[in-house]
């Protein structure tokens, strides 16, 4: 067996499943909060990506040295993700907190349409060049065949971001604030938590991760456009569900477990059925797993 | 008047909005040429306009808020206008005949392009119904219903491409391989609920999709399938605007069709399964009701309607491909659904007049014609969840200990 | 009944004879509706043996049926926290119940031919009755959501007794009432095994209730009988004072 060539495909799928975790988080943990599938967070992630794309534009054209434009634009990005996120629950998605689901998920939708139409109209349908702002590290250079620096850079960011969340979510009060507010809402109400807050904060948080992500992969193609986030957003959120949704580690577990399947199903078997997998393979293990891999089985009480 | 606390608060809405548009409508990139505009004029739109829109949009979600205090002291269903109209017979009957003369009539006044444009509203009012059945009744999230859309299509295509078989014999048939998916798609999702189920369904429509761009020798791939007859009457030459006004009345034939069923299946034994199904289902499995086989039931029923529109569809396009069954299209239908009242019939076929003409009428706005949707997506959902027709249904009504009438 | 390692219903041996109204009391947790579950089929039992003999028809052991099944079989319950069909009225939430005793299907629906036009007729007629039976003749074209609680809670029953069961399952019918609701409750009951033809098991809590209507109770701790008798012997019985120790029953 080819060795090398398996550790290509398991790199590459970590690779993958760091990018859709990094996005999956968004899903889930809005998921987790409202029970909402925010169907607008692939747009939140091009938005990201045209932000970071813009501002490294006008930084560069400055004449800003390369890190500085790499730092300021994720900065940038992460910031802008963040207000629409926030601006956008306010508008599409607080009005409807007591509305049946379905409501929400329209209204979902059309937030998704609305901000990619948006972008569209605002900026251009043409794929736009994505300067490559993380540099290729001189001393990784006999490895890069593997591994690109560039890819070792999103693995290690994902990383950070998780052990962050995690420590977020179990150690601080906004942490624990939030878990009481997945629960149950109106009992967190009840004794005292912001419920508002703790809504805005998740959609911040996702909305970040997802433009941090956005930035990293868009470096790593090259190329954006305004319909990246739909496709991306499919991809997460399959990944997200893959792992339960609502589950944070669900997000990440499933996201790894679509990169690496996507990843080796290319590899050794073909390319052109690759999304087709995907989608068999979530329906498989839903079928024997109705909650996902790592989701809570809510049985109900009778 | 505005007090000045509004107009603070006005004042930093627009502020915000200005901030936040900021680099996506300022500043406009062009890295080919590396020239950065500047379109300042964008952002004095923006925060002018966010500025006014902020004291209408706090006084509508205000009257919102009292309108629902309101309705929950109610406490009955209410009678939608619609619903009073249907039982008015001075009005209804005259209506009807109104509406009938001019669906008959409107084919010979106008452009053949508008009589396609009806043609493929009355399609969306049999798919909507469809749909209305798995999702306004049953309460089952179908987010891949186009799948059953495109076997339809594929099947009267590929039948016609090997068999010869005409339009007319693949019209059941399509109807009934629809039904036959609905089935194959029902059974793996019996267990999952809510988001699980649409996730699951989503991933149907995705796979059929993909399959059908994939297969090259069941389904010739992405360049799909051309020269699809249209359907003759008797071998009758018709000319191309006759063929369109045939096929539209064919549609208007088929729409009245699947509304007269899905109006009997919905007010019998069925429809109050499914709709006990979309309340609790453990309680309506407690109460006799198998519910596996309600589910099944209410997916074949829903997708035998889109199977029966898919063979149209390929009639009236003469050329199908994967492009024309992508996840837009099972949003479009349910949107259709969720816009237009879930579970009520008449909500399904305006929304669908409303989702198909609408758009058409307002081409002169053509760039902004899909961001306007989305903008009116989310207002309705805000200010009217409920949809058009919203909240209403024609319960079994008890009028007496000696009649038993619905 | 064991859920992984946890047992919870242990050896529970209970016989429900014609025309009974029999009571499983015991403190929360006790495994009561738990048992209920494992009746009515929500539950599979890891063990043991459910057996019903329907008068007229020979014994059936039903483990394992679906709970619809089960209720075509002529076991119909209702439930601790109130499961109506909210968005329904009054009278569709009763014709649900009529719905396994009812025949028609698809061309039924589709085509309405006489007899089935017939046979959905019949079904609101019936299901008048069963509310007229019940008391809540009053509220028939209401929605179920907006009844008050007390009669949400007979609506149940109604339901319950609209699928022509020959043992009826009441868990908890009693919870939230006030003394003149649970009075009339007490009536109701009676007057149900009186005219419907019909056993009653019943989950309760409110001691009084028991005592009045029961003919025979059972009493469960930690998934185990710890009890069986008549009112009086119960009222007595050393163990049962022990498991509710601190409750004490007034008479």
């Amino acid at each position: 067996m080819d060795l090398q060539y398996f550790a290509e495909l398991f790199l590459g799928g970590l690779t993958r499943g760091s990018i859709y975790a990094l996005i999956a988080l968004g899903y889930t943990m809005v998921y987790g909060i409202i029970e909402l599938i925010n169907f607008a967070h692939g747009e939140i992630y091009m938005i990201g990506a045209f932000t970071g794309l813009i501002v490294a534009t006008v930084l560069t054209f400055a004449g800003f040295p390369t890190l500085a434009v790499l730092v300021l634009a994720s900065v940038a990005a992460v910031v802008y993700s963040s207000c629409y996120g926030y601006t956008m629950e306010k508008i599409a998605y607080k009005p409807l907190r007591g509305a049946p689901r379905l409501s929400a998920l329209i209204s979902a939708i059309g937030m998704s349409l609305f901000l990619q139409n948006y972008v569209l109209l605002a900026q251009t349908s043409d794929f736009l060049p994505f300067p490559s702002l993380v540099p290729d590290l001189p001393f990784w250079e006999p490895y890069a065949h593997i591994i690109s620096s560039q890819e070792i850079v999103i693995i290690s960011v994902t990383a950070l971001v998780m052990i962050l969340l995690n420590l977020l979510i179990k150690f601080t009060r906004m942490g624990k604030a939030m878990r009481a507010t997945s629960q149950d809402r109106e009992m967190a109400m009840l004794t005292g938590v912001d419920v508002n807050r703790v809504i805005s904060l998740t959609f911040i948080i996702g909305s970040a991760t997802a433009a941090l992500g956005a930035v990293l992969i868009a470096s790593h193609i090259g190329q954006i456009n305004f319909y990246v986030g739909f496709i991306a957003g499919i991809k997460a959120f399959v990944a997200a569900v893959l792992g339960g949704i609502g589950s944070v580690p669900g997000a990440v577990v499933g996201a790894l477990v679509l990169g690496w399947t996507e990843s080796f199903f290319t590899g050794y078997i073909s390319s052109d059925y690759e999304d087709v997998f995907a989608f068999i393979f979530l329906v498989v293990i839903l079928i024997f797993k109705p909650s996902g891999i790592l989701g809570r089985s809510e049985t109900q009480k009778v | 008047m505005a007090s000045l606390i509004e107009i603070r608060k006005s004042f930093l809405v627009s502020i915000w909005f200005m901030f936040l548009t900021f680099p996506i409508m300022v500043i406009r990139v062009n890295t080919v040429e590396n020239v950065i505009q500047w379109r300042w004029n964008n952002m004095i739109a923006v925060g002018l306009g966010s500025f006014l829109l902020s004291f209408v949009w706090r006084y509508l979600i205000r009257r919102k808020e009292q309108g629902v205090q309101r309705q929950e002291e109610s406490t009955g269903l209410r009678r939608s206008i619609f619903q009073r109209i249907g039982e008015d017979r001075r009005i209804f009957l005259p209506g009807l005949t109104v509406a009938a003369v001019a669906v008959v009539v409107f084919p010979f006044l106008v452009s053949m392009y508008q009589v396609n444009i009806m043609t493929t509203a009355f399609m969306y009012i049999m798919l909507g119904l469809g749909l209305n059945i798995v999702v306004g009744v049953a309460g089952l999230l179908d987010l891949g219903y186009v799948a059953f859309y495109a076997v339809g299509a594929y099947t009267y295509a590929l039948l016609n491409y090997h068999f010869g078989l005409s339009f007319w014999i693949c019209l059941p048939i399509g109807a009934g391989l629809g039904a036959v998916f609905g089935i194959l798609l029902g059974f793996p999702v019996l267990r999952l609920r809510g988001d699980y189920l649409a996730i699951v369904t989503l991933g149907f429509g995705e796979i059929i999709r993909l399959v059908l761009e994939n297969w090259n020798e069941f389904s010739f791939g992405p360049s799909g399938i051309a020269n699809i007859p249209r359907p003759g009457l008797f071998g009758v030459a018709f000319s191309l605007e006759a063929h369109s006004r045939y096929i539209y009345f064919i549609v208007v034939i088929l729409a009245i069709f699947t509304i007269f069923m899905v109006n009997r299946l919905q007010n019998s034994r069925i429809g109050r399964a499914w709709l006990a199904l979309r309340e609790d289902e453990i309680a309506c499995q407690a109460m006799g009701v198998d519910k596996t086989r309600t589910k099944l039931t209410a997916f074949a029923l829903g997708a035998t309607w889109a199977g029966l529109a898919g063979v149209v569809f390929a009639a009236k396009t003469t050329f199908i491909n994967p492009a024309s069954f992508t996840l837009w299209e099972s949003i479009n239908i349910l949107c259709i659904v969720v816009l237009g009242g879930m579970g009520s019939i008449t909500g399904v076929v305006l929304g669908a007049l409303v989702l198909v003409l609408l758009p058409e009428y307002l081409r002169a706005f053509a760039e902004y014609r899909i961001l306007t949707f989305g903008v009116v997506l989310v207002l309705m959902m805000v200010f009217r969840p409920g949809g058009i027709v919203s909240n209403v249904r024609r319960t079994y009504q008890f009028e007496g200990p000696d009649s038993g009438d619905k | 009944m064991d859920f992984g390692g946890l047992r919870a219903v242990d050896r529970l041996d209970l016989e429900i004879h014609c025309g009974e109204i029999v009571a499983l009391i015991g403190p929360n947790g006790a495994g009561k509706t738990t048992f209920f579950n494992c009746i009515t089929g929500i539950y599979t039992p890891t063990a043991g043996d459910i057996r019903i003999h329907p008068p007229g028809r020979e014994t059936k052991r039903i483990n394992g049926l679906k709970p619809n099944r089960v209720t075509e079989l002529g076991l119909a319950r209702t439930f601790q926290n109130i499961r109506l069909f909210h968005q329904m009225t009054v009278l569709e939430n009763v014709m649900i119940g009529r719905h396994c005793r009812l025949r028609s299907g698809i061309p039924g629906a589709v085509f309405r031919p006489p007899h089935t036009v017939k046979e959905e007729r019949q079904a609101v007629m019936d299901s008048y009755r069963i509310l007229e039976k019940i008391g809540l003749e009053r509220f028939v074209n209401d929605l179920a959501k907006n009844l008050p609680y007390g009669a949400q809670r007979r609506l149940e029953i109604a339901r319950a007794l609209a699928t022509e069961p020959f043992l009826l399952l009441l868990d908890e019918p009693a919870a939230g009432m006030n003394p003149h609701e649970t009075h009339e409750l007490d009536q109701l009951i009676l007057r149900l095994r009186e005219t419907e033809n019909v056993s009653i098991l019943l989950i309760e809590h409110d001691m009084k209730l028991v005592m009045s209507l029961s003919d025979r109770i059972y009493v469960m701790d930690y998934g185990r009988k710890i009890a069986e008798g008549t009112p009086r012997q119960i009222k007595n019985d050393p163990a049962v004072i022990k498991a509710y120790l601190g409750e004490e029953y007034v008479a």
